[in-house]
């Protein structure tokens, strides 16, 4: 896990209206690294996996992918905004799994796993239906292909979005409290899914989450939000076991493990 | 009766233009840009709010004395019904757009789809389906809207029974009770289209 940064954030601030959610931050993210961001709720963390996907534009600082400037981009050396294309340009790099699925409820599990590589990556349906059926078979759902999201469980529809984000190999990927939204025993198997893939990849992983246990077992390094600043980061056992700030360990009190 | 040609026709013809306009509407509705979003919603807000039967009088009358723009009877009818129910039809189309979820265009934006893409393949297909009872709604309004042209000349089943009518005034209950059930006989396909379309736009719903 040498070289350069897969992603930096520099001094990235966002407000919303008079709110300032995140005060300003450094976080560098190595190839195939896993990040935990963990926090209060409001800390802004989601926040950040959100402009990283450019779902939300930062009002400050800047957020540099793969070498290159995510929200801006140079025009005659000069700075200036980005545009959709400079973003979609960008934006292939990253791959995003949802609190609350969104699957595409008209489409077939295949085609919501087909459906971008065709018209975003020009992949023949042949190619993108064999990348599918691949991934399908990673996450346990190989046999669902036929179906819609409707007919599957929480923890189901949270696997296809799983697939379907990795059908198009991104090389970071974001997960934003993936687990929040389904019933306590359907948790574990989207967890696992999350584990094996952490284990096989060389993709780096940034993954919002409240589930401290699996944070310790599958991150590299942990980040402490709270109050819109990263309070504290590291190896997760250094801030488990030996955090620092008082405000980390109030808020790991919370979460006493048994 | 050969009214009932001109009136389908007139029905065809101005129903697929205020399908098309109620679209581009629709979309110029949520479109980011202002100019095109202030512009849409005053013609909505014009056709909308001012009498069918006035905009009928205005194209067909008016507009060949202000600017010499000489229409037939039938395209000034196929025009202003069109316009007139493209602009109620264009809110079914932008509601039916808003209402579909954030998280589906975001999404889409996690899967790098440019916005045509978004627009094609993810928000309109869930969207149409809100629109199907509007669109079923604003197209048997509109069968019963093409009456109107009967006032511009045009011949179709309300000119013709007025003029049967007027040739023999005991006539008045036959004559208009038939034409009473001609609407409605004309009616029935579009009411049973629209409840098969609704049927099979259904298919994989009940939320994601």
């Amino acid at each position: 896990m040498t070289g350069k940064p897969i992603v930096q954030f520099k001094n990235v601030k966002k407000s919303f209206g008079d709110l300032e959610v995140l005060k300003g931050f450094d976080l560098d993210i190595m190839p195939g690294e896993k990040v935990s961001i963990i926090g209060p709720s409001g800390s802004g963390k989601t926040t950040i996996i959100r402009m990283l996907m450019t779902l939300e534009k930062p009002t400050g600082g800047e957020i540099i992918v793969d070498g290159e400037n995510l929200w801006h981009m140079e025009v005659n050396g000069k700075l200036v905004e980005a545009n959709e294309k400079h973003l979609r340009k960008i934006r292939g790099n990253i791959g995003m799994v949802f609190q609350h699925f969104n699957l595409f409820p008209h489409m077939t599990i295949m085609r919501n796993c087909t459906e971008a590589p065709v018209q975003v990556l020009g992949l023949s349906k042949k190619e993108a239906e064999q990348r599918a059926v691949q991934m399908l078979k990673k996450v346990g759902l190989a046999d669902k292909v036929n179906n819609y999201p409707f007919q599957l469980s929480g923890g189901q529809k949270q696997r296809v979005a799983i697939a379907r984000a990795l059908v198009m190999q991104p090389k970071v990927m974001l997960f934003d409290e993936v687990t929040s939204a389904l019933d306590p025993e359907l948790v574990g198997e989207v967890l696992q899914v999350i584990k094996d893939l952490a284990e096989q990849g060389d993709m780096s992983m940034i993954l919002i989450t409240h589930e401290m246990d699996f944070a310790m077992e599958i991150s590299d390094r942990v980040a402490f939000f709270a109050d819109g600043l990263l309070m504290e980061e590291g190896p997760p056992q250094e801030l488990f076991n030996n955090p620092k700030s008082d405000r980390l360990k109030s808020f790991l009190q919370r979460f006493s493990r048994v | 009766m050969r009214g009932a040609t001109v009136t389908v026709s007139l029905l065809l013809a101005s129903g697929a233009l205020a399908f098309i306009l109620a679209f581009i509407a629709g979309l110029s509705r949520v479109s980011e840009n202002k100019a095109v979003r202030v512009l849409t919603m005053i013609y909505v807000e014009f056709f909308r709010g001012t009498s069918l039967l006035v905009q009928l009088f205005w194209i067909f009358f008016v507009l060949p004395q202000l600017f010499d723009i000489r229409l037939d009877p039938f395209t000034a009818g196929v025009v202003t019904l069109g316009l007139n129910y493209a602009a109620y039809a264009s809110e079914i189309v932008r509601g039916a757009i808003l209402a579909v979820p954030d998280g589906q265009t975001e999404a889409a934006i996690a899967l790098n789809m440019s916005k045509f893409q978004r627009m094609r393949y993810i928000i309109l297909p869930q969207a149409l389906r809100t629109m199907l009872p509007g669109f079923g709604n604003i197209s048997i309004e509109l069968l019963k809207g093409t009456s109107l042209v009967s006032l511009i000349t045009l011949q179709d089943m309300m000119y013709l029974a007025q003029n049967l009518r007027a040739a023999d005034y005991s006539q008045s209950l036959q004559v208009f009770g038939i034409l009473l059930i001609l609407y409605f006989v004309l009616a029935l396909p579009l009411i049973v289209l629209s409840r098969y379309l609704e049927r099979r736009a259904s298919r994989g719903v009940a939320s994601a």
